[in-house]
């Protein structure tokens, strides 16, 4: 696949409230950069984010989905990000089992206090996804303008 | 056996232990049983068939049939008893309602398995023990019934009536070495290339009739989040490429550790699609992730997705794992 | 559609150097519904917020999207101000374009080009927020505080003044804690049990406070200001109220050899005990596992010799249900184990201590009636090794990787009152730093060295070997860089410490949230550090973290106060984002009821219409949203999608995806 330089994936991150958001404002407290391609929504928690979120997002031409929850053992809700993640492993196998790049998807553990690991992993996350360029396998053609 | 059935449906019904019984009857084809409701003996005299296609799973019918009045009995096989259990545990079948009559099953058979023997013009299949006498328009002909078994029951991964008021028959073991993951197995050794290309050529046929959801057991919604139209994900038509997908993956994960393996979304799929490879992939995640689990074997056991251990394997497991690299 | 109006803040500087705020409420202007955009300075002001009111009742806006600071920051300020205007306070939306924009992207356009989209995805949001009205739940006034130490009898004493009932639970047979086993305190060096005991007394007088000892907690329902609370009694084979406290029993168990906790093993007990004299209850106990009337059937000494009739060998344990407002941690903890750490030969010589058991060989009440000796073979020591961080500020394993705080300066009160009261003794001190912050704690640690000559040691002991009846120290100075050998009489090993092994599956109990160390988490820890982030749940002591006396005490009033706070109101308003369940399209299939850690969600069979005029029974779920939390994990557990959550629905979430990817 030819890479350019000019290819800009669209990113979506599912943040917990508790954690991962607060480890992103925390990542913009301390300036630390990350590119404008990543695109945040807050969830309560990442229990909250349905599978069919995440395919939603990639049928409207989302690049790359990652989903960022509390630190296992530590959920605001105590369990539910043990549910996120036990689902995620499922669907993200199931995906990869259909043939569509499995470092589209991704999961991490993002802690309110680790704003530089949030900017650390969305760097890397993009960079992942521009390198596999654009998402054609999972994507609707009637929804691009 | 399927005088002995009729024989159980009669006097069931005759002694007034049950109102209706649930069973098959001769389709469109012979081949092509349909479920039935009988009320009398003289209905089952007529119109009641057992034979070697009486595949259709009837568990998912007594969540409306259980809910009308009086009694009605089932005749249901092993892998009937495994949907049956997990809609009991979902609180969709009134239990005192429902008589269920656990019947012994060593295999179906599938007519393409028939037809692609060679047989054709096929008219009537009888069994005679381990071999099938077939009546064609071009004569009588034989095959090992064993041949002619459904992929379903060639990979049968129970013989035994897991649960059942009474049975016909001796039922068996559950089955450890089915090898129902093989196929399976081979998909997760291709590259990542080659799995798309295998989907996008099996899904790609979906005509999104539906006939996998309306049988099966587990997608008993009140509502399909599909019809809803507030779902955000609603639609009909397997308009491209996307929906075949996003209906398929969402329909296997709305029924993932709910999923008993019965077989039915493939045996009624017009399009021949294999989707039970879809929900064992599931099945075979989570045996390999979280330990062997089969939905419907008893009422207690927590699906899987609806469980967790504090030191589950994290996501990332699926870019470490397995399969050829693309 | 609703009659959207935005709001773009410049943050001052903050957003608008590096977004255009008005392209921003320009291109956000045009957006499907949008009435009314506009941008200002400070939103938050007094201004801004006035500019809001003004536009909402000027506009009749229906919803409102704010595009400013991190929500996390001011939505609750926002809120507020719509439900000032009229507006539901639920109809705004917060795109962050601060933290997640201009502060972290360089480059004007990129910023204005994000900000705008994150705008985008409010709106689409907005559209779809529906007006919610937060329920109310009643607050039962009463505390519970979970643990007798310092930390527990303070918080107790606090609450109580205040006038509200408080149950202290502890799960030894008297309440005291740790502070009842030191015996000096830094830096005033006064007795500890001269300043503990009355308080306990106080506790145990105070007739808004019931002492519950020997009881652990069974279980923890409900939520803030309604918690349905399991206490396990242990049984203790002693009428608690019959038994007078005399020890006549204690003094005539023939049974001998029992291990005595309360000074760490360094002596024995009886196997009906009363732990010291000081003890509240002053009440003995019987230790099952030593009795020899529970274990063969034969003795019954204790019932002989007791005047009162309290022994009760057929008690069993009860269970009381209990319900209060408010739960205070106050859980404590204790010495890390050193089995793991050979090279300081602690599990072979009875002569290395931990600074614990020194404690109570210093104590007048201790094993040796407050002289000195050695446990091995009861001498005189005369070289004292003490050394520091042993298991603190550690990266292997088998440590700690945290300051435990406090060793630093119960290490300087040793060395200082070994030299007071045994003048012909040198005391060395090996440590990594020495850490004194606090009021009067270097001052402290001076007069140790200068005053007392404690030779104090930068440097770690790298083994210990115990031989010839001594101790043989090997150690490295650092600042000399030179190999040290002592031949030592004792060591004293200042053990990291660690929270109570009962806190991992209270907090489990509780779902209260705790960190690796298994330290309760603070809801904030700099604004909110004395309450966990489960509302109704408090935090005393050091179960939130290593520190020393006076702080554990403010803690416990701090928390003592937060809990008054709560059980002063009589009604507590709900968070309104809860589940909720759509009856017409529940399956009843109790997979929502299986994922959700509060119980909130129960069954009801209820008669729906079929078709042809015939009604059907069905099974469909229920969310008591007093007790939902709103984590949403109900809602993907649902297949058929008739769970729902308020304010972060499927739709909303689906119309921000949308938005983001357009």
């Amino acid at each position: 696949m030819q890479v350019t330089n000019e290819f800009k994936p669209t990113i979506v991150a599912f943040c917990c409230n508790w954690c991962s958001y607060a480890g992103a404002d925390l990542s913009g407290t301390n300036r630390l950069s990350y590119p404008a391609n990543v695109k945040i929504i807050r969830v309560p928690c990442s229990c909250r984010v349905n599978p069919m979120f995440i395919l939603r997002a990639f049928q409207r031409g989302a690049d790359g989905v990652i989903l960022c929850g509390c630190h296992p053992g530590d959920c605001h809700y105590t369990t539910g990000n043990y549910y996120t993640r036990r689902r995620m492993t499922l669907l993200f196998s199931m995906l990869d089992y259909l043939g569509i790049e499995k470092e589209r998807t991704r999961v991490e553990w993002v802690s309110a206090a680790e704003g530089a690991k949030f900017a650390a992993t969305m760097n890397e996350f993009v960079e992942t996804v521009t390198k596999l360029g654009e998402n054609k396998r999972l994507e609707d053609l009637r929804c691009k303008n | 056996m399927q005088e002995l059935i009729k024989a159980k449906a009669i006097e069931l019904l005759e002694s007034g232990a049950v109102d209706r019984v649930l069973g098959w009857k001769a389709g469109e084809f012979f081949y092509d049983l349909t479920p039935a409701v009988f009320t009398s003996a003289a209905e089952v005299e007529r119109d009641f068939v057992y034979s070697v296609f009486s595949g259709a799973n009837f568990s998912k019918y007594l969540i409306a049939e259980s809910r009308k009045e009086g009694k009605v009995a089932a005749f249901l096989k092993p892998c009937d008893t495994y949907s049956f259990n997990q809609l009991l545990k979902e609180h969709r079948i009134w239990r005192d309602r429902v008589h269920v009559v656990g019947i012994a099953c060593d295999g179906m058979c599938d007519i393409d398995k028939i037809r692609a023997a060679g047989a054709r013009g096929v008219t009537a299949v009888e069994r005679d023990g381990e071999t099938l006498r077939i009546s064609t328009l071009y004569g009588e002909r034989t095959m090992a019934k064993a041949d002619a078994e459904a992929e379903r029951c060639v990979h049968c991964k129970s013989r035994k009536l897991v649960a059942y008021d009474e049975k016909l028959g001796e039922d068996g073991e559950v089955i450890a070495d089915s090898g129902r993951f093989d196929q399976v197995a081979q998909l997760e050794a291709m590259t990542p290339d080659e799995r798309y290309a295998f989907w996008r050529g099996e899904l790609s046929r979906c005509i999104r009739c539906n006939a996998c959801r309306d049988v099966c057991p587990a997608c008993s919604c009140e509502k399909c989040v599909f019809d809803n139209p507030k779902s955000g994900i609603a639609q009909k038509a397997a308009a491209n490429s996307f929906e075949e997908s996003l209906f398929h993956i969402i329909r296997a994960f709305h029924v993932a550790s709910r999923c008993t393996d019965c077989g039915e979304c493939s045996r009624v799929c017009p399009q021949k699609i294999p989707l039970h490879l879809l929900n064992r992939k599931f099945i075979k995640d989570i045996d390999e992730l979280y330990g062997d689990y089969q939905a419907g074997a008893d009422l207690e056991t927590k699906p899987p997705l609806m469980a967790f251990t504090t030191d589950d394997c994290e996501p990332s497991v699926v870019y470490e794992r397995g399969g050829k690299q693309g | 559609m609703q009659r959207i109006g935005v709001f773009v803040c410049w943050c001052g500087t903050n957003i608008a150097a590096t977004v255009d705020v008005e392209a921003v409420a320009e291109a956000l202007s045009h957006e499907p519904g949008v009435v009314y955009s506009t941008n200002y300075q400070y939103m938050c002001s007094q201004a801004g917020q006035d500019m809001i009111r003004d536009a909402i009742r000027e506009y009749q806006l229906g919803g409102i999207v704010i595009c400013s600071c991190s929500p996390r920051m001011h939505e609750t300020t926002f809120r507020k101000t719509a439900e000032r205007a009229g507006l539901n306070p639920y109809m705004v939306e917060i795109a962050n374009i601060r933290e997640q924009c201009s502060w972290i992207h360089k480059d004007k356009a990129t910023g204005t080009e994000k900000a705008i989209i994150l705008g985008r995805a409010a709106i689409a949001k907005v559209h779809l927020n529906a007006p919610l009205i937060a329920g109310e739940s009643p607050v039962t006034k009463r505390a519970l505080v979970i643990g007798g130490g310092i930390a527990g009898i303070q918080t107790a004493l606090d609450i109580a003044d205040a006038g509200f009932p408080v149950d202290i639970v502890e799960k030894k047979p008297t309440i005291g804690g740790k502070m009842a086993q030191i015996d000096k305190t830094f830096p005033t060096l006064d007795c500890a049990a001269c300043i503990l005991t009355p308080k306990m007394v106080d506790a145990a007088q105070n007739e808004n406070i019931r002492i519950l000892s020997y009881s652990e907690v069974e279980s923890v329902k409900g939520f803030v200001g309604n918690f349905h609370v399991t206490i396990r009694r242990k049984a203790r084979y002693v009428k608690e109220d019959v038994c007078t406290g005399c020890g006549l029993c204690t003094e005539k168990c023939p049974q001998k050899k029992v291990p005595n906790e309360f000074n760490l093993g360094l002596d024995n007990r009886r196997a009906i005990y009363i732990p010291f004299a000081q003890a509240v209850p002053k009440v003995a106990t019987i230790d099952p596992g030593y009795c020899t009337m529970l274990k063969t059937g034969k003795c019954g000494v204790c019932a002989k010799v007791c005047t009162a009739g309290a022994i009760d060998y057929k008690q069993q344990d009860t269970f009381l249900e209990e319900e209060y407002g408010a739960i205070v941690v106050a859980t404590g903890f204790n010495p890390i184990k050193l089995d793991r750490y050979e090279e300081y030969a602690y599990a072979q010589s009875p002569d290395v201590v931990t600074s614990l058991e020194f404690e109570r060989l210093m104590n007048a009440a201790g094993p040796t009636g407050g002289t000195l000796l050695r446990p091995s073979d009861g001498q005189h020591p005369h070289t004292l090794v003490f050394v520091q961080c042993v298991g603190s500020r550690e990266t292997r394993d088998c440590g700690k990787p945290y300051c435990s705080k406090i060793c630093c300066m119960y290490t300087a009160k040793h060395a200082m009152l070994c030299r007071e009261k045994y003048p012909d003794t040198e005391v060395y001190v090996f440590y990594i730093d020495v850490r004194t912050p606090g009021k009067n704690f270097d001052e402290f640690y001076r007069r140790a060295v200068e005053e007392y000559g404690v030779h104090y040691i930068k440097g770690m002991v790298g083994k210990v070997i115990p031989e010839g009846g001594k101790l043989k120290v090997q150690a490295a100075d650092l600042l000399s860089n030179e190999q040290l050998h002592i031949d030592a009489d004792m060591v004293i090993l200042a053990a990291a410490i660690e929270p109570d092994e009962s806190a991992r599956s209270l907090a489990t109990m509780l779902t209260a949230s705790m960190d690796t160390n298994d330290f309760f988490t603070e809801a904030h820890p700099k604004l909110r550090p004395v309450e966990s982030p489960t509302a109704g749940i408090f935090l005393s002591g050091v179960c939130q973290g290593p520190k020393d006396i006076p702080e554990t005490v403010a803690q416990a009033g701090a928390a003592a106060s937060k809990v008054i706070g709560l059980l002063v109101k009589d009604k507590l308003t709900c968070n309104p984002c809860v589940a909720e369940a759509d009856e017409l399209m529940c399956n009843g299939c109790s997979s929502c009821e299986k994922v959700c850690p509060y119980g909130a969600i129960t069954y009801q069979d209820k008669e729906f219409r079929g078709p042809n005029r015939t009604t059907l029974l069905r099974r469909v779920a229920q969310v008591n949203p007093a007790v939902c939390q709103g984590c949403g994990a109900c809602t993907v557990a649902c297949p058929s999608g008739a769970m729902d959550l308020k304010g972060f629905s499927t739709s909303q979430i689906m119309a921000e995806v949308d938005a983001i990817c357009k």
